[in-house]
């Protein structure tokens, strides 16, 4: 149908570019509500980011398979009934598995519905690949976003409440940061790690400028 | 059943205590994404308040069918669904009234959709066992809540604009910063309400 060949290849780079590259959190800056919201505890921020995931393979799959049946007028509305469908699931699944984590995540695991990382896949990958190829993308996008929650969420459980996955780390001395824990700790810690990132960014570009004139 | 709180403790906690921007990470895309200029921000403020009262009112009666079918799984597809419409009329209102408007918001007004703000609020609306009169004063206070740190955020960043900064700390760095020192502020109100 469309002139431009697609490339059915599965390369890493098709599972890595979620990780690195393309991450969703970081670098796309997509789907922060639930980053900020629910990384106070590095628990958490594992069961959202593994939720997210598991919706993001499956309606990932669903769409793909079904690419050429769907109009494109309607599209949208059909991807997001097929992404509700599936958080129903996990909502279920989580209330099922663990109390604690429902009652932590709240409505915030309804909210995966919204999240515009998986219709951005659904839309920009999905749709125009083959399921195999789709999975393994919205697998590594996955993982990105489970990593970009674990860096909050462990940094914010440490300086909040001086404890990793529940276990404390500091002796009875310490004195939680507790801001971190709140809501203002969510934007610092964020804005932190970009400063972080967009920091080597420079010192990247700065040495290969370097290298440049020196070889040149 | 059903809550006991009373409309301006709803109104109020949804509006500054609470605010569903600041303090609940709702919400949070158009937040850094059109709080870039003030005459923006405004007509988007506006807009999303508006999609957020007529999806509470439409939720709020939806949530009362599903429960006399006995379907409540079928809560969070219906919330969505009908949150799509509301955007959409929206749209066509607006493309009606004011086609400059119309033409000014381009690309942000659909993207009201996936805004969690409006789908969190009729969750948390059903959750709470908000009566007609409290889900209408919670859409209210939400609606103001976001329209005030929207503003907040345009002001802010406005000003920026002509701050000389670090090249590192320019771009959505430094806005996530600025909302950090917003919530913190916003915390202050924390003891409204309380006894």
């Amino acid at each position: 149908m469309s002139l431009i060949k697609q490339d059915d290849r599965i390369t890493v780079d098709t599972f890595l570019e979620g990780i690195w590259r393309e991450n969703p959190v970081f670098v796309m800056m997509l789907g922060m509500c639930p980053v900020l919201a629910v990384t106070n505890s590095a628990i958490n921020a594992l069961a959202m980011g593994l939720a997210t995931t598991f919706v993001l393979i499956t309606s990932s799959l669903l769409v793909s398979l079904f690419r050429n049946l769907i109009p494109s007028e309607v599209r949208i509305a059909t991807y997001i009934v097929i992404i509700a469908t599936f958080v129903t699931i996990v909502d279920y699944i989580i209330q099922a598995l663990s109390q604690d984590v429902y009652n932590a995540l709240g409505a915030f695991i309804q909210l995966i519905v919204v999240n515009c990382i998986i219709l951005g896949r659904a839309e920009a990958c999905a749709s125009r690949n083959k399921p195999v190829k789709s999975m393994v993308n919205a697998a590594g996008m996955g993982l990105g976003f489970t990593l970009a929650l674990l860096c909050l969420g462990v940094v914010r459980e440490i300086l909040g409440s001086g404890s990793l996955f529940g276990l404390p780390l500091f002796g009875e001395q310490f004195q939680p940061w507790v801001v971190m824990v709140l809501p203002p700790g969510g934007f610092l810690v964020l804005g932190g790690w970009l400063l972080f990132f967009e920091w080597l960014k420079t010192r990247k570009q700065q040495s290969l400028a370097a290298e440049g004139v020196t070889h040149g | 059943m059903g809550s006991t709180e009373s409309i301006t403790f709803i109104f109020f906690n949804a509006f500054l205590a609470n605010n569903f921007v600041l303090a609940m990470f709702l919400g949070l895309c158009p937040f850094l994404g059109v709080s870039g200029k003030l005459n923006t921000a405004v007509p988007m403020g506006l807009a999303t308040s508006f999609v957020m009262l007529v999806s509470s009112v439409c939720a709020y009666f939806l949530n009362e069918l599903l429960v006399m079918f006995n379907i409540e799984y079928l809560r969070l597809i219906s919330y969505i669904v009908v949150i799509a419409s509301a955007v959409q009329l929206v749209e066509m209102t607006l493309k009606k009234l004011s086609p400059t408007l119309f033409r000014a918001l381009g690309i942000f007004l659909p993207l009201i959709t996936t805004n969690c703000a409006i789908l969190g609020l009729a969750l948390f609306q059903t959750f709470k066992e908000y009566n007609f009169m409290q889900s209408l004063a919670y859409a209210l206070g939400a609606g103001a809540g976001f329209i005030l740190a929207l503003l907040l955020m345009a002001g802010l960043r406005e000003r920026l604009d002509l701050a000389k900064l670090p090249s590192v700390t320019q771009g959505a760095a430094l806005s996530l910063i600025l909302g950090g020192l917003l919530s913190l502020a916003f915390m202050g109100f924390a003891g409204l309400g309380a006894e």
